[in-house]
C-alpha cells in the first residue's frame, strides 16, 4: 500500500482527541461542564427526583419511537432528520435520568432506570408512547410534544436546580428546532395534495384530544403552546378539531395504555435477558 | 401541478451546498441534496453537512440556477470543441479541513 | 457483475482525440476529473455504477444495525447505534450527491435500485443475530470499508474523492465505538464472550467476501485502476485487512475461524484460506439469507413515503404561485 494511503490513516488518526465523540451528533459538548452538580437546600430531592424522572421519560419514550422511523423515512434527508430529534431527545433523557439518580440517592443511574423499572414505573405523557402511525401523524404528534416541550424547558432554564437549568438551555434551543421541523412538515402536508390533507385531519382528530394530559402535566404551557398550534394550524389550511373530552389514562400517574407496555418489552429486552452483563 | 423546473416523478429539485465553516472564511461548496423547497434545503443542509452545528453559515442554491462561470467548463461535455482542450481543469474548491488533496 | 450504466463500448474517443489525450493527461498527471469535464463513456458509466453502489450499501446498510437501535441495551449504546445509522444516512446521501454531478438523479438510481439493476455490498444480506453483531460489524464491515474507502480519497474523480474524504473521518469512529462494545463485552458475562466469538465466526467469511472477487476474476478492475477509479487490487486490500485484523483479534482474545490463518516471515504478512466465492456470487445474485428483506424494506419506505414528497413539491409548486408569497422565502 503506497505511502500516500499510509498518510490518510494517519490524518484519520488524528484529531481524536475527542473521544466522546464516537459519532457525528454524540457527544459534542457537555451540557455539565463548569456547573455545580450540589443539589441546592430549597430543592426538594423526592419531588425533583420524580420530576426530572417524568421528563426524561417522555424524551426516551418519544426518541424510542423516532428510532422506529430510521430506515422507513419518507425520504433520505429526513432520515438524518428524525435522527437528530431522536438523538437530541436521548441525550435529554440520559442526562435527566443521571439527575433524578443523583436526588434520589438510592444509587441507580441512567441505565437502571430506563432498563429495569416496568411499565407502571414510567410517567412519561400517554401521547409520547402512542405508535408512529403515518408520516402525517408522528408529525402532528412531534408539532404537539416539541410545543409542549418547548414551553417547559424555556421556564425551566431558570430553575434554581442549576443542573436542570443547564439540560433545559441546551434542550431549548433542540427543541427550538424539533417545533420547527414538525411546524413546517404540518404547513407542507396540511397545503400539499388532497390526500396529505386528508391525513392531516385524521391525524389532527386522532392526537388533538391528548393535549388535555400536556396542559395537566404543565398548566403554566397552555397559553403559549394553544398560540403556536393556532398559528401553525392557520399556516396550514387546517382546522383544529373540536374539543372532545375522552377519557384517558393519566401517564404521570403510571396508567398506560397497552403500547407502552409493548415499547418497553422491546426497549429493555437485550439488557434483561442479561442483568449481570455489562456494555 | 408545477411550473417549476421538471421535478423527476416526485424526486425534488436538486439544490448546492455551500457552508462557511467559521468566521473569516468564504461559504465554501460542499455537495448537494434534494428538497422540496428553499427552506427545506437550508434545514436539510444543516442537519447532513453540519450536522447542525451552530455558528455556521449556508448557502443553498437549486442546481439548475447555477451559471457555470467560464464557458470552457462547459463546452468540452455538452459540445466538443477543439481549440478549448488546453485549458487547466477548474476545481471545486476544497474545504481546509480535508487532507492531502 | 454485468450492470451497465448507459453507454459503453463505442467511446466518441476516437472522434475527439484531443479531448482524450486531455483527459489521459490529466488521469496520467494524478489530477482530479471534475463533473463538467470530457470524460470517456466508459469512465462516466463505471463511476456512476460504482458511486450508486457504493451509496445503495450505505443506505442499505442501515438496516441490520438498525434494528438494534430500539433494543441497545445500554442508553450509551443506544445514542453511539444511533448516531452511527444517521452517519450512515449521511453517507448514502454524500455519495447519491457524487453521483449526480455526473447527470444521473437520485431517483433514476433508487429505481435501479428497487428494480434490481443496482447492487449493493453483499454483506448487508446477512443477518444481525445478537447485540455483539453491532459490534463485529463496527470492527470487521467498518475495518474493511475503510481498508477499500481510504485509497477512494484518492480516485480521480474529483466529487468521489471528496465525498469519501468526509466519509472515511466519520466512519474512524465507526469502526472504533465496535471495536470497543466487543472489548467490553469480553470483559463481561460468559454468555457475552461467547456471543463474540459466535458473531465473529460468522462475520469474518462475508467480511472477507467485501473486498471482491479475486484478482485474476475480477474484469472490472484493470480498466479501473487504469483510470485510478481504483487504486489497489480486490486481493490487496483483502491482505492488508487481515494484517489490521489478526493482531486485534489476539488483544480481543477471540479466534478468527480460519485453520489456514498464520504468519508468513518470508513474506512478512499473514497466509489466510480462501472465502468462498461461490457464496459470494450467489448472495450478490439476490440469493442470501436477507436479499429479499432488506429490498422489501427499502421498497416499502420509498412507497409509503411517495405521498409525502408529493405533498411537499405540491406545497412549495403552490407557495410559489401565490402572489402575496412573491418575494418570500419558500
Amino acid at each position: 500500500m503506497s505511502s500516500d494511503d499510509d498518510h490518510v490513516y494517519l490524518s484519520l488518526a488524528e484529531g481524536h482527541g475527542d473521544d466522546a465523540r464516537w459519532a457525528f451528533g454524540t457527544g459534542f459538548e457537555d451540557p455539565l461542564h463548569g456547573v455545580d452538580t450540589t443539589l441546592p437546600e430549597d430543592v426538594e430531592a423526592g419531588a425533583h427526583a420524580a420530576f426530572c424522572l417524568a421528563l426524561a421519560d417522555d424524551a426516551l419514550v418519544a426518541a424510542q419511537r423516532l428510532a422506529q422511523w430510521i430506515t422507513l423515512a419518507p425520504e433520505l434527508e429526513e432520515e438524518v432528520a428524525l435522527a437528530n430529534i431522536g438523538l437530541d431527545l436521548l441525550g435529554q433523557a440520559r442526562l435527566l435520568y443521571a439527575r433524578a439518580g443523583q436526588a434520589e440517592g438510592a444509587g441507580r443511574d441512567e441505565d437502571a432506570l430506563a432498563y429495569f423499572r416496568d411499565p407502571a414505573e414510567f410517567r412519561n405523557v400517554i401521547l409520547a408512547e402512542l405508535p408512529n402511525g403515518d408520516f402525517a401523524h408522528s408529525m402532528v404528534k412531534l408539532l404537539l410534544l416539541s410545543s409542549w416541550r418547548l414551553a417547559q424547558l424555556t421556564r425551566l432554564a431558570e430553575h434554581p436546580d442549576p443542573v436542570l437549568a443547564a439540560v433545559a438551555r441546551k434542550g431549548v434551543s433542540e427543541l427550538t428546532y424539533h417545533r420547527d421541523h414538525a411546524a413546517q412538515w404540518a404547513i407542507r402536508l396540511g397545503d400539499g395534495t388532497e390526500e396529505s390533507a386528508r391525513r392531516m385531519r385524521e391525524a389532527l382528530a386522532e392526537l388533538w384530544p391528548y393535549r388535555a394530559e400536556l396542559y395537566a402535566a404543565a398548566p403554566e404551557t397552555r397559553d403559549e403552546v394553544e398560540a403556536v398550534l393556532a398559528q401553525v394550524l392557520d399556516a396550514a389550511r387546517l382546522e383544529a378539531p373540536a374539543e372532545t373530552p375522552v377519557s384517558m389514562g393519566r401517564g404521570r400517574d403510571g396508567q398506560h395504555t397497552e403500547h407502552l407496555a409493548e415499547l418497553l418489552a422491546e426497549l429493555q429486552s437485550v439488557a434483561r435477558a442479561d442483568p449481570e452483563a455489562t456494555w | 401541478m408545477s411550473t417549476e423546473a421538471p421535478r423527476g416523478s416526485a424526486g425534488w429539485p436538486l439544490y448546492e451546498v455551500f457552508v462557511r465553516g467559521k468566521r473569516g472564511l468564504n461559504h465554501v461548496h460542499v455537495g448537494s441534496l434534494h428538497a422540496a423547497d428553499e427552506r427545506m434545503a437550508l434545514t436539510n443542509a444543516r442537519d447532513l453537512y453540519t450536522r447542525r452545528n451552530e455558528g455556521v453559515s449556508i448557502w443553498v442554491v437549486r442546481s439548475d440556477a447555477i451559471t457555470a462561470s467560464t464557458p470552457d467548463e462547459k463546452d468540452p461535455f455538452f459540445s466538443p470543441s477543439g481549440d478549448k482542450v488546453y485549458r487547466h481543469p477548474t476545481f471545486y474548491a476544497i474545504p481546509d479541513d480535508v487532507p492531502h488533496i | 457483475m454485468t450492470v451497465t450504466d448507459g453507454a459503453g463500448g463505442s467511446d466518441s474517443a476516437t472522434a475527439l482525440p484531443e479531448l482524450s489525450a486531455h483527459f489521459d493527461a490529466t488521469i496520467a498527471h494524478d489530477q482530479r476529473i471534475e463533473p463538467r469535464d470530457w470524460m470517456p463513456e466508459g469512465y462516466r458509466a463505471t463511476l456512476v455504477r460504482q458511486i450508486a453502489q457504493h451509496a445503495h450499501s450505505e443506505i442499505i446498510g442501515m438496516q441490520p444495525e438498525g434494528e438494534w437501535i430500539t433494543k441497545a441495551p445500554s442508553l450509551r449504546r443506544k445514542a453511539i447505534l444511533f448516531a452511527k445509522v444517521q452517519d450512515e444516512a449521511g453517507h448514502g446521501l454524500y455519495l447519491y450527491s457524487a453521483a449526480e454531478t455526473l447527470g444521473i438523479d437520485r431517483t433514476e438510481l433508487t429505481e435501479r435500485l428497487l428494480a434490481g439493476r443496482q447492487k449493493y455490498s453483499s454483506i448487508f444480506n446477512y443477518p444481525t443475530l445478537s447485540f455483539a453483531d453491532v459490534g463485529v460489524i463496527g470492527w470487521f464491515v467498518d475495518g474493511a470499508a475503510i481498508c477499500n474507502q481510504v485509497p477512494l480519497c484518492r480516485s480521480s474523480f474529483g466529487p468521489y474523492a471528496r465525498a469519501m474524504v468526509r466519509i472515511c473521518k466519520e466512519e474512524s469512529f465507526h469502526q472504533r465505538q465496535g471495536y470497543e462494545l466487543l472489548l467490553t463485552m469480553m470483559r463481561g458475562t460468559e454468555a457475552q464472550r461467547a456471543q463474540v466469538q459466535d458473531a465473529v465466526d460468522r462475520w469474518w467469511w462475508p467480511s472477507l467476501m467485501m473486498f471482491g472477487p479475486p484478482d485474476d476474476d475480477s474484469p472490472n478492475s484493470a480498466q479501473s485502476m487504469a483510470w485510478k477509479i481504483k487504486r489497489h487490487s480486490n486481493d490487496e486490500l483483502r491482505q492488508r485487512f487481515v494484517d489490521m485484523t489478526v493482531p486485534q483479534a489476539e488483544r480481543l482474545g477471540v479466534t478468527l475461524p480460519d485453520p489456514e490463518l498464520r504468519w508468513n516471515e518470508e513474506r512478512g504478512r499473514h497466509d489466510f484460506g480462501t472465502p468462498d466465492f461461490a457464496e459470494l456470487m450467489r448472495v450478490i445474485k439476490g440469493d442470501g439469507p436477507c436479499n429479499a428483506q432488506r429490498m422489501e424494506r427499502r421498497t416499502k419506505a420509498h412507497e409509503d413515503g411517495a405521498w409525502v414528497r408529493e405533498a411537499a413539491a405540491a406545497h412549495a409548486a403552490k407557495n410559489h404561485a401565490r402572489p402575496e408569497k412573491e418575494g418570500t422565502a419558500a
